[in-house]
Protein backbone atom coordinates (compact mmCIF):
# COMPACT_ATOMS: atom_id res chain seq x y z
CA UNK A 1 0.00 0.00 0.00
CA UNK A 2 1.40 3.30 -1.19
CA UNK A 3 1.90 5.95 1.92
CA UNK A 4 -0.89 8.72 2.01
CA UNK A 5 1.38 12.42 2.07
CA UNK A 6 -1.17 15.54 3.01
CA UNK A 7 -1.93 16.07 -0.57
CA UNK A 8 -3.92 13.20 -1.51
CA UNK A 9 -6.68 13.76 1.27
CA UNK A 10 -8.77 16.20 0.67
CA UNK A 11 -7.66 19.13 3.81
CA UNK A 12 -11.67 19.77 4.66
CA UNK A 13 -11.58 15.43 5.92
CA UNK A 14 -8.06 16.36 7.53
CA UNK A 15 -9.87 19.06 9.51
CA UNK A 16 -12.33 16.88 10.40
CA UNK A 17 -9.59 14.43 11.88
CA UNK A 18 -7.84 16.40 13.54
CA UNK A 19 -10.52 19.50 14.92
CA UNK A 20 -12.67 16.78 16.24
CA UNK A 21 -12.96 16.73 20.36
CA UNK A 22 -10.76 14.79 21.53
CA UNK A 23 -9.17 13.80 25.42
CA UNK A 24 -6.97 11.14 23.60
CA UNK A 25 -3.75 11.71 23.67
CA UNK A 26 -1.20 10.22 21.63
CA UNK A 27 2.29 10.97 22.07
CA UNK A 28 5.19 8.03 21.24
CA UNK A 29 3.05 5.67 19.86
CA UNK A 30 4.94 2.96 20.02
CA UNK A 31 7.34 3.59 22.69
CA UNK A 32 4.15 3.23 24.90
CA UNK A 33 2.49 -0.11 26.88
CA UNK A 34 -0.78 -0.64 25.38
CA UNK A 35 -3.94 -2.53 27.03
CA UNK A 36 -5.83 -4.25 24.91
CA UNK A 37 -9.30 -5.86 25.68
CA UNK A 38 -9.95 -8.97 23.21
CA UNK A 39 -13.48 -10.52 24.19
CA UNK A 40 -15.96 -11.23 25.19
CA UNK A 41 -17.47 -11.02 22.03
CA UNK A 42 -14.98 -12.13 19.84
CA UNK A 43 -15.12 -14.89 17.52
CA UNK A 44 -11.81 -16.33 18.14
CA UNK A 45 -12.19 -16.96 21.77
CA UNK A 46 -14.51 -19.82 21.49
CA UNK A 47 -17.19 -18.75 23.37
CA UNK A 48 -17.28 -15.85 26.17
CA UNK A 49 -13.86 -15.41 27.22
CA UNK A 50 -12.61 -12.08 27.67
CA UNK A 51 -8.87 -12.06 27.88
CA UNK A 52 -7.13 -8.31 28.68
CA UNK A 53 -3.78 -8.45 26.96
CA UNK A 54 -0.91 -5.47 28.12
CA UNK A 55 0.76 -4.98 24.75
CA UNK A 56 4.55 -3.55 24.23
CA UNK A 57 3.74 -2.71 20.36
CA UNK A 58 2.78 -6.16 18.79
CA UNK A 59 3.88 -8.54 21.56
CA UNK A 60 2.30 -9.35 24.84
CA UNK A 61 3.49 -8.49 27.89
CA UNK A 62 0.97 -9.66 30.24
CA UNK A 63 -2.30 -11.04 29.82
CA UNK A 64 -5.51 -12.15 32.38
CA UNK A 65 -8.11 -14.14 31.45
CA UNK A 66 -12.04 -13.16 32.84
CA UNK A 67 -14.42 -16.15 33.21
CA UNK A 68 -17.75 -16.08 34.14
CA UNK A 69 -19.77 -14.72 31.46
CA UNK A 70 -21.45 -18.11 30.71
CA UNK A 71 -22.03 -19.23 34.27
CA UNK A 72 -24.96 -20.23 34.93
CA UNK A 73 -24.49 -21.93 38.17
CA UNK A 74 -24.67 -25.75 37.72
CA UNK A 75 -23.59 -26.63 40.91
CA UNK A 76 -25.97 -25.02 42.67
CA UNK A 77 -28.73 -27.02 40.31
CA UNK A 78 -27.78 -29.82 40.72
CA UNK A 79 -28.05 -29.60 44.28
CA UNK A 80 -31.03 -29.09 44.05
CA UNK A 81 -32.41 -31.33 41.48
CA UNK A 82 -32.34 -35.35 41.29
CA UNK A 83 -29.41 -37.31 39.64
CA UNK A 84 -31.47 -38.05 36.72
CA UNK A 85 -32.81 -34.63 36.22
CA UNK A 86 -29.51 -32.81 35.86
CA UNK A 87 -28.21 -36.06 32.56
CA UNK A 88 -30.14 -33.23 30.10
CA UNK A 89 -28.02 -30.17 31.70
CA UNK A 90 -24.43 -32.10 31.58
CA UNK A 91 -24.98 -31.68 27.14
CA UNK A 92 -24.78 -28.27 28.13
CA UNK A 93 -21.89 -28.00 29.96
CA UNK A 94 -18.79 -28.80 27.44
CA UNK A 95 -21.90 -28.77 24.14
CA UNK A 96 -19.56 -30.04 21.69
CA UNK A 97 -18.94 -33.60 23.05
CA UNK A 98 -22.62 -33.76 25.07
CA UNK A 99 -22.67 -37.77 24.78
CA UNK A 100 -19.05 -38.09 26.67
CA UNK A 101 -20.64 -35.90 29.63
CA UNK A 102 -23.94 -37.98 29.74
CA UNK A 103 -21.24 -41.01 30.36
CA UNK A 104 -19.09 -39.05 32.59
CA UNK A 105 -22.41 -38.06 34.68
CA UNK A 106 -24.06 -41.37 34.91
CA UNK A 107 -20.65 -43.18 35.73
CA UNK A 108 -20.11 -41.05 38.46
CA UNK A 109 -23.60 -41.56 39.76
CA UNK A 110 -23.53 -45.54 39.02
CA UNK A 111 -20.31 -45.44 41.02
CA UNK A 112 -22.16 -43.39 43.93
CA UNK A 113 -24.72 -46.18 43.81
CA UNK A 114 -22.67 -48.89 43.63
CA UNK A 115 -24.57 -50.21 40.70
CA UNK A 116 -23.17 -51.09 37.21
CA UNK A 117 -24.57 -51.27 33.81
CA UNK A 118 -25.31 -54.36 31.61
CA UNK A 119 -21.89 -55.02 28.83
CA UNK A 120 -23.95 -54.47 25.75
CA UNK A 121 -24.95 -50.47 27.51
CA UNK A 122 -21.12 -50.00 28.33
CA UNK A 123 -19.91 -51.07 24.68
CA UNK A 124 -22.83 -48.48 23.58
CA UNK A 125 -21.37 -45.81 25.89
CA UNK A 126 -17.69 -46.66 23.99
CA UNK A 127 -18.61 -46.06 21.47
CA UNK A 128 -20.20 -43.06 21.82
CA UNK A 129 -17.84 -41.02 23.82
CA UNK A 130 -15.37 -41.93 21.05
CA UNK A 131 -17.73 -40.69 18.24
CA UNK A 132 -18.01 -37.66 20.12
CA UNK A 133 -14.78 -37.22 20.59
CA UNK A 134 -13.82 -37.56 16.79
CA UNK A 135 -16.88 -34.78 16.12
CA UNK A 136 -15.13 -32.97 18.97
CA UNK A 137 -11.68 -33.04 17.76
CA UNK A 138 -12.96 -32.39 13.80
CA UNK A 139 -14.51 -29.02 15.48
CA UNK A 140 -11.06 -28.20 17.34
CA UNK A 141 -9.21 -28.38 14.05
CA UNK A 142 -11.37 -26.55 11.73
CA UNK A 143 -11.95 -23.84 14.65
CA UNK A 144 -7.74 -23.46 14.91
CA UNK A 145 -7.23 -23.55 11.06
CA UNK A 146 -9.93 -21.55 10.89
CA UNK A 147 -8.30 -18.25 13.50
CA UNK A 148 -5.13 -18.62 11.32
CA UNK A 149 -6.89 -18.30 8.36
CA UNK A 150 -7.60 -21.73 6.59
CA UNK A 151 -11.29 -21.25 6.19
CA UNK A 152 -11.30 -24.51 3.67
CA UNK A 153 -10.60 -26.82 6.40
CA UNK A 154 -13.57 -25.66 8.81
CA UNK A 155 -15.97 -26.51 6.25
CA UNK A 156 -14.79 -30.00 5.88
CA UNK A 157 -13.84 -31.25 9.10
CA UNK A 158 -17.62 -29.78 9.62
CA UNK A 159 -18.99 -31.76 6.80
CA UNK A 160 -17.43 -35.35 8.43
CA UNK A 161 -18.81 -34.12 11.89
CA UNK A 162 -22.61 -33.59 10.37
CA UNK A 163 -22.27 -37.55 9.59
CA UNK A 164 -22.41 -37.65 12.97
CA UNK A 165 -25.02 -35.54 14.08
CA UNK A 166 -26.93 -37.46 11.63
CA UNK A 167 -26.25 -41.11 13.25
CA UNK A 168 -27.09 -39.21 16.71
CA UNK A 169 -30.22 -38.33 15.70
CA UNK A 170 -31.27 -41.63 14.35
CA UNK A 171 -29.59 -43.13 17.87
CA UNK A 172 -31.58 -41.07 19.89
CA UNK A 173 -33.70 -38.63 18.38
CA UNK A 174 -31.83 -35.26 18.97
CA UNK A 175 -29.00 -33.92 17.11
CA UNK A 176 -27.07 -31.64 19.46
CA UNK A 177 -27.94 -32.25 23.16
CA UNK A 178 -28.51 -36.34 23.39
CA UNK A 179 -29.13 -36.45 26.50
CA UNK A 180 -28.83 -40.51 25.78
CA UNK A 181 -27.47 -42.39 28.87
CA UNK A 182 -29.49 -43.37 31.46
CA UNK A 183 -28.27 -44.60 34.74
CA UNK A 184 -28.18 -48.08 34.84
CA UNK A 185 -27.93 -48.02 30.91
CA UNK A 186 -29.11 -46.35 27.90
CA UNK A 187 -32.08 -45.03 26.83
CA UNK A 188 -32.46 -47.54 24.12
CA UNK A 189 -31.01 -50.09 22.14
CA UNK A 190 -28.75 -48.81 19.16
CA UNK A 191 -30.82 -50.22 16.98
CA UNK A 192 -28.66 -52.10 13.93
CA UNK A 193 -29.50 -49.96 10.99
CA UNK A 194 -27.24 -46.93 13.62
CA UNK A 195 -24.37 -49.71 14.03
CA UNK A 196 -24.66 -50.40 10.36
CA UNK A 197 -24.41 -46.06 9.53
CA UNK A 198 -21.23 -45.88 12.63
CA UNK A 199 -19.29 -48.67 10.35
CA UNK A 200 -20.22 -46.87 7.56
CA UNK A 201 -18.47 -43.64 8.73
CA UNK A 202 -14.75 -44.94 10.37
CA UNK A 203 -14.70 -46.66 6.91
CA UNK A 204 -15.05 -43.60 5.28
CA UNK A 205 -13.46 -41.21 7.61
CA UNK A 206 -9.99 -41.88 7.48
CA UNK A 207 -9.52 -41.31 3.63
CA UNK A 208 -11.44 -37.79 4.93
CA UNK A 209 -9.34 -37.06 7.61
CA UNK A 210 -6.50 -37.55 5.24
CA UNK A 211 -7.74 -35.43 2.83
CA UNK A 212 -8.39 -32.19 5.58
CA UNK A 213 -5.00 -32.98 7.04
CA UNK A 214 -3.40 -32.81 3.70
CA UNK A 215 -4.38 -29.27 3.79
CA UNK A 216 -2.94 -28.80 6.97
CA UNK A 217 0.26 -30.81 7.09
CA UNK A 218 2.28 -29.11 4.12
CA UNK A 219 0.87 -26.01 4.28
CA UNK A 220 3.69 -23.71 5.38
CA UNK A 221 1.59 -20.61 6.23
CA UNK A 222 -0.34 -23.31 9.07
CA UNK A 223 3.04 -24.90 10.19
CA UNK A 224 4.76 -21.18 10.63
CA UNK A 225 1.99 -19.95 12.65
CA UNK A 226 1.83 -23.16 14.76
CA UNK A 227 5.09 -24.33 14.90
CA UNK A 228 7.37 -22.98 18.10
CA UNK A 229 4.24 -21.13 19.12
CA UNK A 230 2.89 -21.26 22.87
CA UNK A 231 5.27 -24.08 24.00
CA UNK A 232 4.88 -25.59 27.34
CA UNK A 233 7.64 -27.74 28.88
CA UNK A 234 6.04 -30.97 30.60
CA UNK A 235 6.66 -30.56 33.79
CA UNK A 236 5.18 -26.74 33.63
CA UNK A 237 1.69 -28.36 32.17
CA UNK A 238 1.59 -31.11 34.83
CA UNK A 239 1.84 -28.27 37.60
CA UNK A 240 -1.05 -26.05 36.20
CA UNK A 241 -3.30 -29.12 36.11
CA UNK A 242 -3.12 -29.52 32.14
CA UNK A 243 -5.41 -32.69 31.16
CA UNK A 244 -6.27 -34.01 27.89
CA UNK A 245 -4.75 -33.40 24.23
CA UNK A 246 -2.89 -30.51 25.51
CA UNK A 247 -1.06 -32.70 28.31
CA UNK A 248 -0.02 -35.06 25.86
CA UNK A 249 0.95 -32.60 23.63
CA UNK A 250 3.47 -31.78 25.80
CA UNK A 251 4.87 -35.58 26.23
CA UNK A 252 2.87 -36.87 29.15
CA UNK A 253 1.59 -39.73 28.20
CA UNK A 254 -1.70 -39.54 30.80
CA UNK A 255 -5.03 -40.92 29.85
CA UNK A 256 -7.83 -41.83 32.10
CA UNK A 257 -8.45 -44.51 29.43
CA UNK A 258 -5.55 -46.27 30.13
CA UNK A 259 -4.62 -45.02 33.86
CA UNK A 260 -7.61 -45.70 34.96
CA UNK A 261 -9.60 -47.71 32.90
CA UNK A 262 -13.41 -47.75 33.07
CA UNK A 263 -16.18 -48.93 30.95
CA UNK A 264 -14.11 -51.61 28.85
CA UNK A 265 -11.12 -49.43 27.70
CA UNK A 266 -9.03 -52.48 29.25
CA UNK A 267 -9.89 -54.84 26.57
CA UNK A 268 -9.73 -51.95 23.69
CA UNK A 269 -6.39 -52.17 21.91
CA UNK A 270 -5.21 -48.25 21.55
CA UNK A 271 -1.99 -46.21 21.50
CA UNK A 272 -1.99 -43.09 23.61
CA UNK A 273 -0.55 -40.73 21.18
CA UNK A 274 2.00 -37.95 22.75
CA UNK A 275 4.05 -35.44 21.07
CA UNK A 276 6.86 -34.10 22.99
CA UNK A 277 7.30 -30.37 21.41
CA UNK A 278 4.36 -28.95 23.66
CA UNK A 279 3.45 -26.44 21.03
CA UNK A 280 0.58 -25.29 19.36
CA UNK A 281 1.43 -27.72 16.38
CA UNK A 282 2.35 -30.85 18.71
CA UNK A 283 -1.77 -30.14 20.23
CA UNK A 284 -3.03 -29.99 16.55
CA UNK A 285 -0.87 -33.62 15.91
CA UNK A 286 -2.38 -35.03 18.97
CA UNK A 287 -5.70 -34.21 17.80
CA UNK A 288 -5.76 -35.58 14.53
CA UNK A 289 -3.52 -38.75 15.47
CA UNK A 290 -6.68 -39.26 17.98
CA UNK A 291 -9.54 -39.19 16.05
CA UNK A 292 -7.42 -42.12 14.35
CA UNK A 293 -7.56 -44.34 17.59
CA UNK A 294 -10.73 -43.48 18.72
CA UNK A 295 -11.52 -44.83 14.70
CA UNK A 296 -9.73 -48.08 16.15
CA UNK A 297 -11.73 -48.27 19.00
CA UNK A 298 -15.25 -47.64 17.34
CA UNK A 299 -14.19 -50.92 15.08
CA UNK A 300 -13.20 -52.99 18.40
CA UNK A 301 -16.66 -51.80 19.97
CA UNK A 302 -18.61 -52.91 17.07
CA UNK A 303 -16.75 -56.21 16.25
CA UNK A 304 -17.42 -57.18 20.28
CA UNK A 305 -20.34 -55.29 21.19
CA UNK A 306 -22.29 -58.15 23.04
CA UNK A 307 -25.94 -59.04 22.99
CA UNK A 308 -28.20 -58.54 25.66
CA UNK A 309 -30.07 -55.88 27.70
CA UNK A 310 -29.71 -52.00 27.33
CA UNK A 311 -30.77 -51.01 30.96
CA UNK A 312 -29.76 -52.42 34.30
CA UNK A 313 -32.76 -54.35 35.98
CA UNK A 314 -32.70 -53.31 39.44
CA UNK A 315 -36.23 -51.47 40.25
CA UNK A 316 -35.16 -49.21 43.09
CA UNK A 317 -32.22 -47.57 41.18
CA UNK A 318 -33.37 -47.56 37.47
CA UNK A 319 -36.12 -45.94 35.88
CA UNK A 320 -38.04 -48.57 34.41
CA UNK A 321 -39.16 -48.73 30.52
CA UNK A 322 -42.10 -46.53 29.57
CA UNK A 323 -44.28 -49.20 27.84
CA UNK A 324 -43.99 -50.98 31.51
CA UNK A 325 -44.81 -47.87 32.94
CA UNK A 326 -48.07 -47.69 31.69
CA UNK A 327 -48.91 -51.39 31.44
CA UNK A 328 -47.60 -52.90 35.13
CA UNK A 329 -48.28 -52.26 38.67
CA UNK A 330 -44.94 -52.77 40.26
CA UNK A 331 -43.12 -50.47 37.58
CA UNK A 332 -45.86 -47.51 38.26
CA UNK A 333 -44.82 -47.51 41.83
CA UNK A 334 -41.10 -47.83 41.29
CA UNK A 335 -41.31 -44.69 38.37
CA UNK A 336 -42.95 -42.71 41.04
CA UNK A 337 -41.06 -43.22 43.58
CA UNK A 338 -38.09 -42.46 41.56
CA UNK A 339 -39.67 -39.48 40.30
CA UNK A 340 -40.53 -38.17 43.02
CA UNK A 341 -37.81 -38.69 45.30
CA UNK A 342 -34.78 -40.14 43.53
CA UNK A 343 -32.55 -42.71 43.87
CA UNK A 344 -31.47 -42.02 47.45
CA UNK A 345 -27.46 -43.41 47.02
CA UNK A 346 -25.86 -44.33 50.25
CA UNK A 347 -24.17 -41.58 51.92
CA UNK A 348 -20.15 -41.25 50.80
CA UNK A 349 -18.18 -39.45 48.55
CA UNK A 350 -17.24 -40.16 45.04
CA UNK A 351 -14.97 -38.64 42.66
CA UNK A 352 -15.43 -40.47 39.13
CA UNK A 353 -13.39 -38.74 36.06
CA UNK A 354 -13.52 -40.03 32.40
CA UNK A 355 -11.00 -38.61 29.60
CA UNK A 356 -13.45 -36.54 27.46
CA UNK A 357 -12.47 -34.85 24.38
CA UNK A 358 -10.85 -31.78 25.89
CA UNK A 359 -9.38 -33.60 29.10
CA UNK A 360 -9.93 -35.46 32.52
CA UNK A 361 -13.89 -34.47 33.35
CA UNK A 362 -14.50 -35.29 36.45
CA UNK A 363 -17.33 -35.31 39.18
CA UNK A 364 -17.21 -35.02 42.91
CA UNK A 365 -20.69 -36.13 45.09
CA UNK A 366 -21.34 -35.93 48.18
CA UNK A 367 -24.17 -37.78 49.20
CA UNK A 368 -26.18 -37.56 52.64
CA UNK A 369 -28.72 -40.95 51.30
CA UNK A 370 -31.28 -38.42 49.56
CA UNK A 371 -32.65 -37.93 46.06
CA UNK A 372 -30.33 -34.86 45.38
CA UNK A 373 -26.60 -34.75 45.41
CA UNK A 374 -25.94 -32.41 49.37
CA UNK A 375 -22.77 -31.48 46.91
CA UNK A 376 -21.93 -31.32 43.46
CA UNK A 377 -18.60 -30.56 41.81
CA UNK A 378 -17.90 -30.82 38.63
CA UNK A 379 -14.34 -30.50 36.98
CA UNK A 380 -13.83 -29.16 34.09
CA UNK A 381 -11.28 -29.89 31.91
CA UNK A 382 -11.38 -26.24 30.08
CA UNK A 383 -11.45 -24.54 33.04
CA UNK A 384 -8.27 -25.92 34.22
CA UNK A 385 -6.42 -25.81 30.71
CA UNK A 386 -7.36 -22.43 30.44
CA UNK A 387 -4.78 -21.28 33.29
CA UNK A 388 -2.06 -22.49 31.29
CA UNK A 389 -3.06 -19.24 28.72
CA UNK A 390 -0.83 -16.79 30.31
CA UNK A 391 2.05 -18.49 30.51
CA UNK A 392 1.13 -20.03 26.62
CA UNK A 393 0.55 -16.49 25.32
CA UNK A 394 3.68 -14.21 27.39
CA UNK A 395 5.89 -12.72 24.68
CA UNK A 396 4.18 -13.99 21.70
CA UNK A 397 2.65 -11.66 18.86
CA UNK A 398 -1.03 -10.73 19.20
CA UNK A 399 -2.11 -12.98 16.27
CA UNK A 400 -0.40 -15.88 17.98
CA UNK A 401 -2.89 -15.09 20.84
CA UNK A 402 -6.26 -16.51 18.63
CA UNK A 403 -3.61 -19.65 17.58
CA UNK A 404 -2.74 -20.59 21.38
CA UNK A 405 -6.39 -20.16 22.50
CA UNK A 406 -7.90 -22.43 19.40
CA UNK A 407 -4.91 -24.96 20.07
CA UNK A 408 -5.87 -25.52 23.35
CA UNK A 409 -9.85 -25.84 22.38
CA UNK A 410 -11.53 -24.34 25.41
CA UNK A 411 -15.66 -24.55 25.45
CA UNK A 412 -16.45 -21.67 27.66
CA UNK A 413 -19.84 -23.84 28.41
CA UNK A 414 -17.70 -26.05 30.38
CA UNK A 415 -15.01 -23.89 32.04
CA UNK A 416 -17.86 -21.10 33.44
CA UNK A 417 -20.48 -24.22 34.17
CA UNK B 1 2.93 -53.09 48.44
CA UNK B 2 -0.48 -51.54 47.90
CA UNK B 3 -0.23 -47.68 47.05
CA UNK B 4 -3.29 -47.01 49.86
CA UNK B 5 -0.90 -48.57 52.53
CA UNK B 6 2.17 -47.09 51.26
CA UNK B 7 0.42 -43.60 51.31
CA UNK B 8 -0.82 -44.46 55.02
CA UNK B 9 2.09 -45.44 55.89
CA UNK B 10 4.49 -42.87 54.55
CA UNK B 11 2.09 -40.32 56.53
CA UNK B 12 1.93 -41.82 59.63
CA UNK B 13 5.54 -42.27 59.54
CA UNK B 14 6.65 -38.49 58.86
CA UNK B 15 3.90 -36.87 60.50
CA UNK B 16 3.56 -39.06 63.45
CA UNK B 17 2.53 -35.95 65.56
CA UNK B 18 -0.37 -35.20 63.27
CA UNK B 19 -3.72 -37.19 63.85
CA UNK B 20 -5.07 -38.57 60.45
CA UNK B 21 -8.52 -39.89 59.71
CA UNK B 22 -8.26 -42.54 57.26
CA UNK B 23 -11.70 -43.46 55.32
CA UNK B 24 -12.73 -45.31 52.59
CA UNK B 25 -15.95 -45.76 50.07
CA UNK B 26 -16.08 -47.15 46.74
CA UNK B 27 -12.30 -47.95 46.63
CA UNK B 28 -11.46 -44.45 47.18
CA UNK B 29 -9.21 -43.24 49.98
CA UNK B 30 -9.64 -40.17 52.14
CA UNK B 31 -7.21 -38.43 54.46
CA UNK B 32 -8.30 -35.95 56.87
CA UNK B 33 -6.39 -34.03 59.01
CA UNK B 34 -6.36 -30.16 60.71
CA UNK B 35 -6.04 -27.33 58.17
CA UNK B 36 -3.47 -25.67 59.72
CA UNK B 37 -0.89 -28.75 57.94
CA UNK B 38 -2.01 -28.17 54.50
CA UNK B 39 0.50 -27.02 52.66
CA UNK B 40 3.40 -29.01 55.06
CA UNK B 41 1.39 -32.59 53.45
CA UNK B 42 0.89 -31.64 50.31
CA UNK B 43 4.38 -30.34 50.06
CA UNK B 44 5.22 -33.84 51.66
CA UNK B 45 2.87 -35.18 49.16
CA UNK B 46 4.19 -33.80 46.17
CA UNK B 47 8.08 -34.42 46.71
CA UNK B 48 8.20 -37.73 48.23
CA UNK B 49 9.92 -39.57 45.69
CA UNK B 50 8.11 -42.72 46.47
CA UNK B 51 4.90 -41.05 46.00
CA UNK B 52 4.92 -37.86 43.48
CA UNK B 53 1.36 -36.59 43.63
CA UNK B 54 2.22 -34.26 41.10
CA UNK B 55 -1.10 -33.23 39.31
CA UNK B 56 -3.72 -31.90 42.02
CA UNK B 57 -7.02 -32.15 40.20
CA UNK B 58 -9.59 -30.38 42.08
CA UNK B 59 -9.65 -28.11 44.73
CA UNK B 60 -13.06 -27.36 46.55
CA UNK B 61 -14.97 -27.13 49.19
CA UNK B 62 -18.44 -28.74 51.06
CA UNK B 63 -20.69 -26.81 53.04
CA UNK B 64 -22.21 -28.80 55.73
CA UNK B 65 -24.78 -25.80 56.87
CA UNK B 66 -25.56 -26.50 60.35
CA UNK B 67 -22.73 -28.66 61.46
CA UNK B 68 -19.78 -27.43 64.27
CA UNK B 69 -16.95 -26.82 61.52
CA UNK B 70 -18.98 -25.56 58.89
CA UNK B 71 -16.86 -25.79 55.86
CA UNK B 72 -14.45 -28.71 54.86
CA UNK B 73 -12.12 -28.21 51.65
CA UNK B 74 -11.20 -31.28 49.57
CA UNK B 75 -8.37 -31.78 47.53
CA UNK B 76 -7.86 -34.40 44.75
CA UNK B 77 -4.67 -35.50 43.45
CA UNK B 78 -3.14 -37.70 41.06
CA UNK B 79 -0.12 -39.68 41.75
CA UNK B 80 0.68 -40.61 37.93
CA UNK B 81 3.70 -42.85 38.88
CA UNK B 82 1.53 -44.93 41.08
CA UNK B 83 -2.28 -44.04 38.81
CA UNK B 84 -3.79 -43.57 42.01
CA UNK B 85 -6.20 -40.59 43.53
CA UNK B 86 -5.88 -39.24 46.81
CA UNK B 87 -8.73 -37.38 48.36
CA UNK B 88 -7.62 -35.03 51.42
CA UNK B 89 -9.62 -32.69 53.29
CA UNK B 90 -9.35 -30.25 56.35
CA UNK B 91 -12.41 -29.07 57.95
CA UNK B 92 -12.87 -24.55 58.46
CA UNK B 93 -14.96 -23.13 60.92
CA UNK B 94 -17.16 -20.43 60.00
CA UNK B 95 -15.37 -17.85 62.54
CA UNK B 96 -12.03 -18.77 61.11
CA UNK B 97 -13.12 -19.02 57.35
CA UNK B 98 -9.70 -19.04 56.14
CA UNK B 99 -7.00 -21.78 54.98
CA UNK B 100 -3.48 -21.55 53.74
CA UNK B 101 -3.04 -21.42 50.03
CA UNK B 102 -1.49 -24.46 48.23
CA UNK B 103 -0.39 -22.43 45.07
CA UNK B 104 3.06 -22.51 46.27
CA UNK B 105 2.92 -26.62 45.80
CA UNK B 106 0.59 -27.37 43.01
CA UNK B 107 0.08 -23.77 40.80
CA UNK B 108 -2.71 -25.35 39.08
CA UNK B 109 -4.94 -24.51 42.86
CA UNK B 110 -4.81 -20.73 41.91
CA UNK B 111 -7.92 -20.62 39.89
CA UNK B 112 -9.90 -23.85 41.76
CA UNK B 113 -8.91 -21.75 45.10
CA UNK B 114 -10.38 -18.35 43.43
CA UNK B 115 -13.38 -20.23 42.83
CA UNK B 116 -13.62 -21.58 46.01
CA UNK B 117 -13.59 -18.44 47.60
CA UNK B 118 -16.08 -17.12 44.96
CA UNK B 119 -18.86 -20.01 45.69
CA UNK B 120 -17.78 -20.24 49.51
CA UNK B 121 -15.90 -17.67 50.74
CA UNK B 122 -13.21 -19.12 52.21
CA UNK B 123 -10.10 -16.60 52.11
CA UNK B 124 -7.04 -18.89 50.97
CA UNK B 125 -3.78 -16.86 52.79
CA UNK B 126 -0.72 -16.47 50.92
CA UNK B 127 -2.82 -16.49 47.43
CA UNK B 128 -1.29 -14.77 44.54
CA UNK B 129 -4.31 -13.07 43.29
CA UNK B 130 -7.52 -13.33 45.38
CA UNK B 131 -10.38 -12.45 43.42
CA UNK B 132 -13.62 -13.92 42.36
CA UNK B 133 -13.54 -16.30 39.33
CA UNK B 134 -16.79 -16.05 37.73
CA UNK B 135 -19.06 -13.46 39.56
CA UNK B 136 -18.43 -10.06 39.26
CA UNK B 137 -15.88 -8.04 42.08
CA UNK B 138 -18.92 -6.23 43.50
CA UNK B 139 -20.80 -9.13 44.17
CA UNK B 140 -21.39 -9.52 48.13
CA UNK B 141 -22.92 -13.16 48.07
CA UNK B 142 -21.31 -16.98 47.84
CA UNK B 143 -23.86 -18.99 45.71
CA UNK B 144 -22.81 -21.95 46.52
CA UNK B 145 -23.11 -21.79 50.84
CA UNK B 146 -26.36 -23.53 51.73
CA UNK B 147 -28.18 -20.38 52.78
CA UNK B 148 -28.07 -18.81 49.39
CA UNK B 149 -31.19 -19.18 47.85
CA UNK B 150 -31.54 -21.23 44.45
CA UNK B 151 -33.60 -18.65 43.10
CA UNK B 152 -31.14 -15.60 43.94
CA UNK B 153 -31.19 -12.89 45.77
CA UNK B 154 -32.97 -9.52 43.65
CA UNK B 155 -31.45 -6.97 43.55
CA UNK B 156 -27.91 -8.60 44.30
CA UNK B 157 -27.02 -7.97 40.36
CA UNK B 158 -27.75 -4.52 39.56
CA UNK B 159 -28.87 -3.91 36.22
CA UNK B 160 -26.90 -1.67 33.92
CA UNK B 161 -28.60 1.87 34.41
CA UNK B 162 -30.79 2.87 31.34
Amino acid sequence: MEKLTKDDVHPKIIEALLGAESNVTVDEALENEMVLNMGPQHPATHGVLRVVLRLDGETVVASVPELGYLHRGYEKMAENMSYYEFIPHTDRLDYLSPMANNVGWVLAVEKLAGIEAPPRAQYIRMMIAELTRIASHLVAIGALAMDVGALTVFLWTLREREKIMDIWDVLCGARFTNSYTRIGGVANDAQPEVLKSIRWFIDQFEENMDECERLLNRNRIFIERMDGVGVISKEDAIDLGMTGPSLRASGVEYDLRRAQPYLFYKDMNFKVITYSEGDCLARYFVRADETRESVKIIRQVLDNMPKGDTLLNQPKKVLPKKTEVYSRMEELIHDFMIVNFGINPPVGEIYHAIEGSKGELGFYFVSKGEGKPWKCKIRSPSFVNLQSLPNLIKGHMVSDVVAIIGSIDPIMGEADK
Amino acid sequence: METKELVVNKLKENFSDISFEFSEFRDELSVSFDKKHVVKICKFLKEEPDLEFLLCEDVTAVDWAKRKNRFTVVYHIFSLKHNFRLRLKADIDESDCKVDSVTSVWKTSNWQERETYDMYGIEFNNHPDPRRMYMPEDFEYHPLRKDFPLMGIPGSLPLPKK
